[in-house]
């Protein structure tokens, strides 16, 4: 790892300021990513400037509306472990506890992962399905102008997620295909019952991260069961291949996990 | 025999320190002005260097030097050596390519050493490295050992003409060639070994200092053998004579065999501390593991094997292209010979086998021992083809062993091995038994009717281990005998400490050796010390590899053991005036048979050390050394039974029941060697199901990191059933025949068979990976689970 000098933010605009003031830094929020990728010198951040501790963007609120407001700052297991999200969105809670193994959980936060879109990270898809809302320090966005491609989001280089709110949905699940190395999704399929209707969201297999399934969905509207999305795949076209999953593979695996994933949800 | 003693499951005396955090490994230590080391590493498969600029390097901020390879050559230190010499079929000697710790000219892996930095902080060191700039010219590479040999393919090393190392056999072509001549059936297969990256959980470090008045060095490093890293060090790689090179080797976590090969990284802090004047120390990130630690297997096999019209075995021929890498490591010559062709008669009666391998250079990381060295390699290809050739001449592959098994002992193979004992069907029952053999048929039933397939394998492997008589290995090339040494110090309390050359690194030797000092003089263990791995302190010994530690350290130990109860024996027998003869030693008293009159050991202990009262012309002192040479290799064998169930819309394979049954001889702890037995099989699943090193066409390693090299973890393993038979080993005074590598040795092919039944094809590579077994599901147009 390269030298880097550390700054605590207590607050977002004090964060927001450290960032400008510093030559070239990096907002750490959990760190999973970032850290590792620093300690192999892939990256040399100037300033690192922690948004684990700022008080204002960290905890999970049931608002007046049934939706559930996750603070940026929030990690995995307090996601997976609360009670609300338990009962209103059980699939995001499951979601957030196959994030990692226990310490990422303790220390990956829900703003860190969205900000950072990793193709095969679990939280997007998640966002995706439900039609969450990504409020920053600036404005807000739904999650369908958010991501925007592999490792690619619509904030600004200065800008600070704060806050993911999920509106109510029922049949919520997530069915994720490990990659036997890593354990990131190979292939993570959220779905949902939302108010605009079915909902198949999909992370780990896309070329350009996160993607739904329309076809999937409509055959949903109609008929929700696993049966009803049993032929449909996406095309292997759009699919990543790596050594531990073909395009051909990965376009499988949707399907497989999209099936699973509504067979739990009833 | 006493509560701790032969058989008694102690607890591991060395866990207090190393579950609390007390373990003292080489990367703890530190000296005072201590620099740190890091590497300059070829960042090209194949390339020959323009030039070295470190200028910038020199002026970053605590850089003490910067070295390179023409500075190591110019200060006389020797080009990495092979220990074992092979010769080809024509005779001559192996073609062996100049391998400097630090190369200067031409690289040829990925990860190669090429100057070493010494600063004032590890970070320091790092960021010089950085800076260093080498100018390289590419030049093309080559990484498949098959590829290697074509025509036309890039050469590597001027000695080696096509890439070619040696071209071996090993037994009788003209009447194996008959035997398929005259056979009823004939079963030919394409078997391939992937290639692993040991991973021990501490990476390789060392620390060397250099004390001018005395002109000595002190080495603190990984190693498994440190003895023999001294005298490799001091004898070719000219950094001091052995008088003036202490080794040590503290708590080592893990070796796999990976640490048992002198690396450049040693050799240069060595030669480095000396120039910069202070103590030089190097650790081993992960990434350097990977690139840089000696990797395990890369075979190309094709085998055939003749029966006759009864299904016996008339003939075995085996050809084998192994992949040495881009140098020949320490042992690496010996792995694909000596260690892999004398193992492939298997458990059976073959008369007749002939085998060829031809090792080659490559542009990878090179190639050497890993847990099982050869045996894993000739097990996967004896047992995969007694799977295949029982499937196709329609016998149940159990039978088709039965009928094929040696029965009678002691048994010469065609190929060097004599199997001293055994009982092969015995293990073959006791894992028949416990997997419910009978029962599969109804289990696979109920995995169809879930939509899910079923299989189920087995594997009866043997392997030589207790490596090995001297004399014999002498005869086949190897440079060093391996006996092994002890000498047991009674203080004149009557404590004990043990000297032994072996070295531990995870196998648990400090509760096991106590185990038969306590059990032959009735000491507990708790007053038994266990000394090992530093030169100054022990006696010249060969080390932990081969799973020799038991069958040859701790016969060394009986050796010394007798020669202090012989001794004991004569001092109690004349402070008590008795006669010799009538002494015996039970529970820690050295009594007159069929009297009252004894002695405990701490009173005879006493008399020897105060010498007041010792038989006439004896001298004082209770302390006695041996070296014990083996008269053979051990032969642990067993059968494993793996039973799978394949989720055929995935292809994830889950292991349902995995059996071992092992015949390891004598057992001194049955707790430690169920823990060798499940690390084995773990890794052996390891490799059946997970692990694949994979470089692309240029040369890089693709799986670098454990973000793509798959490592096993608990949840991928079931909990194993364990059974043992035994038949006691008649080559060595306890019995043992050695329990560290079986696991990895026979559950590859178990594995395998028992995917390949389940999917219902003859063949497929190993690693089982998800999307390997769902292509060959596609492949082979069958049906997906209906849902």
């Amino acid at each position: 790892m390269y030298e880097t000098k550390y700054h605590r933010a207590s607050t977002v605009s004090d964060a927001a300021a450290m960032l400008k003031n510093a030559d070239d830094g990096k907002l750490l929020s959990g760190g999973q990513t970032l850290i590792p990728t620093m300690k192999q010198r892939l990256a040399a951040p100037s300033d690192l400037i922690d948004l684990r501790h700022i008080g204002e963007i960290s905890g999970i609120v049931k608002q007046a509306d049934g939706s559930i407001r996750i603070g940026a700052a929030t990690c995995h297991a307090d996601v997976a472990g609360n009670e609300d999200i338990k009962a209103v969105l059980p699939g995001l809670a499951d979601l957030a506890g196959t994030i990692g193994d226990p310490h990422v959980r303790h220390m990956g936060t829900i703003g860190g992962s969205v900000a950072n879109n990793d193709p095969a990270a679990d939280y997007p898809a998640a966002l995706l399905a439900l039609g969450a809302t990504i409020e920053t320090n600036k404005r807000e966005f739904s999650a369908q102008d958010f991501f925007t491609g592999m490792f690619e989001t619509a904030l600004d280089e200065d800008e600070i997620v704060t806050a993911v709110v999920f509106p109510v949905a029922s049949n919520t699940a997530y069915a994720k295909f490990p990659n036997p190395a890593s354990r990131y999704a190979m292939a993570g399929v959220f779905v949902a019952k939302t108010g605009a209707g079915a909902r198949v969201a999909v992370t780990g297999a896309g070329q350009d991260g996160v993607f739904r399934m329309p076809d999937m969905e409509k055959a949903l509207d109609g008929n929700w069961s696993a049966d009803a999305v049993a032929g449909m795949a996406p095309s292997a076209d759009n699919m990543l291949s790596d050594l531990h999953g073909t395009a051909a593979y990965r376009a499988n695996l949707v399907t497989v996990m999209a099936k699973r994933a509504v067979a739990a949800s009833s | 025999m006493t509560a701790e003693g032969i058989g008694a499951r102690v607890l591991r005396k060395e866990d207090k320190r190393f579950i609390t955090g007390n373990g003292r490994y080489t990367d703890d230590m530190t000296m005072q002005r201590m620099g740190h080391a890091a590497f300059v590493r070829s960042t090209h498969a194949h390339a020959r260097i323009k030039s070295i600029n470190t200028d910038d390097a020199m002026k970053m901020p605590g850089v003490d030097a910067v070295l390179n390879g023409h500075q190591l050559v110019a200060d006389g230190i020797g080009n990495i050596i092979c220990g074992w010499m092979i010769h080809s079929k024509d005779g001559s000697p192996m073609n062996m390519g100049a391998y400097r710790a630090l190369e200067s000219e031409t690289v040829r892996y990925v990860g190669q050493a090429i100057a070493v930095v010494v600063a004032d902080t590890q970070q320091q060191a790092r960021d010089a490295a950085e800076a260093v700039v080498v100018e390289y010219e590419d030049l093309p590479a080559v990484v498949d050992s098959l590829d290697a040999l074509k025509d036309g393919a890039p050469q590597l090393h001027p000695e080696a003409a096509g890439n070619l190392i040696y071209d071996w056999e090993i037994g009788e072509e003209a009447p194996t060639d008959e035997a398929f001549a005259n056979a009823a059936h004939i079963t030919r297969m394409d078997i391939d070994n992937n290639r692993l990256v040991p991973n021990p959980m501490e990476p390789r470090s060392a620390l060397a200092h250099f004390d001018p008045s005395e002109e000595h060095y002190t080495l603190y490093t990984t190693s498994q053998n440190p003895h023999v890293a001294r005298l490799v060090l001091s004898a070719f790689y000219n950094v001091a004579p052995e008088n003036k090179l202490r080794v040590v080797a503290p708590d080592v976590g893990g070796g796999f065999g990976s640490k048992i090969f002198i690396y450049p990284e040693e050799i240069a802090c060595l030669w480095a501390t000396k120039r910069v004047g202070r103590p030089v120390k190097w650790t081993s990130d992960r990434t350097e593991a990977f690139l840089t630690d000696a990797h395990g297997r890369d075979h190309h096999s094709t085998a055939e094997l003749a029966l006759d019209a009864n299904n016996k075995i008339t003939g075995f021929r085996v050809k084998t292209v192994a992949n040495l890498g881009a140098y020949m490591s320490l042992f690496s010559s010996s792995v694909p010979t000596y260690l892999y062709a004398t193992l492939l008669s298997g458990q059976y009666n073959i008369p007749n086998i002939y085998a060829n391998v031809k090792a080659v250079y490559t542009n990878t990381t090179p190639v050497d021992a890993y847990r099982g060295a050869g045996r894993p390699e000739a097990t996967y290809v004896v047992e995969r083809m007694m799977e295949t050739a029982a499937k196709e001449v329609g016998m149940a592959p159990a039978e088709f062993r039965r009928i094929n098994f040696v029965r009678e002992f002691p048994h010469q193979t065609p190929v060097i091995m004599a199997y001293d004992a055994g009982d092969y069907e015995a293990s073959l029952d006791a894992a028949m038994k416990a997997i419910d053999y009978d029962g599969f048929a109804q289990r696979r039933t109920q995995s169809e009717a879930a939509g899910k397939l079923r299989g189920i394998g087995m594997s009866c492997y043997i392997e030589a281990c207790g490596i090995a008589p001297s004399q014999a290995v002498g005869s086949l090339g190897a440079g060093v005998g391996l006996w092994e040494s002890a000498e047991v110090r009674v203080n004149a309390v009557g404590t004990i400490e043990v000297l032994t050359g072996s070295h531990s690194h995870g196998q648990g030797h400090e509760t096991t050796f106590a185990q038969l000092v306590s059990d032959r003089l009735g000491l507990p263990t708790e007053s038994i010390s266990i000394v090992h791995g530093d030169t100054d302190k022990v006696q010249m010994g060969m080390g932990t590899y081969g799973s020799r530690s038991g069958a040859v350290g701790m016969s060394a130990i009986a050796k010394a053991l007798d020669k202090v109860e012989a001794k004991a024996k004569k001092i109690a027998a004349h402070l008590m005036e008795a006669s010799e003869g009538d002494i015996e030693i039970e529970n820690g008293e050295l009594k007159v048979t069929g009297t009252d009159k004894k002695l405990t050991f701490t009173e005879v202990s006493l008399a020897a050390y105060t010498a007041h009262n010792l038989p006439e012309g004896m001298e004082p002192g209770l302390k006695e050394g041996a070296f014990y040479d083996p008269t053979n290799f051990t032969f642990p064998a067993g059968c494993y039974i793996c039973e799978v169930e394949v989720d055929p819309d995935t292809g994830v394979v889950s292991i349902e029941n995995f059996v071992a049954a092992d015949d390891f001889g004598t057992i001194i702890n049955p707790m430690i060697v169920e823990g060798q037995v499940h690390g084995g099989l773990v890794q052996g699943i390891g490799q059946a199901m997970l692990e694949n090193t994979q470089y692309d066409e240029d040369g890089q390693l693709l799986t670098a990191s454990y973000m793509d090299y798959t490592m096993p973890r608990a949840d991928d393993v079931p909990s194993f059933t364990l059974e043992t038979t035994v038949t006691e080993c008649p080559g060595n005074p306890l019995g043992m025949k050695g329990c560290g590598e079986a696991g990895a040795i026979g559950s590859p092919p178990a594995v395998i068979n028992a995917v390949t039944d389940a999917l219902g094809i003859r063949d497929m590579n190993m690693p089982a990976s998800p999307n390997r077994v769902w292509q060959l599901i596609q492949d082979n147009g069958m049906k997906q689970a209906a849902e």
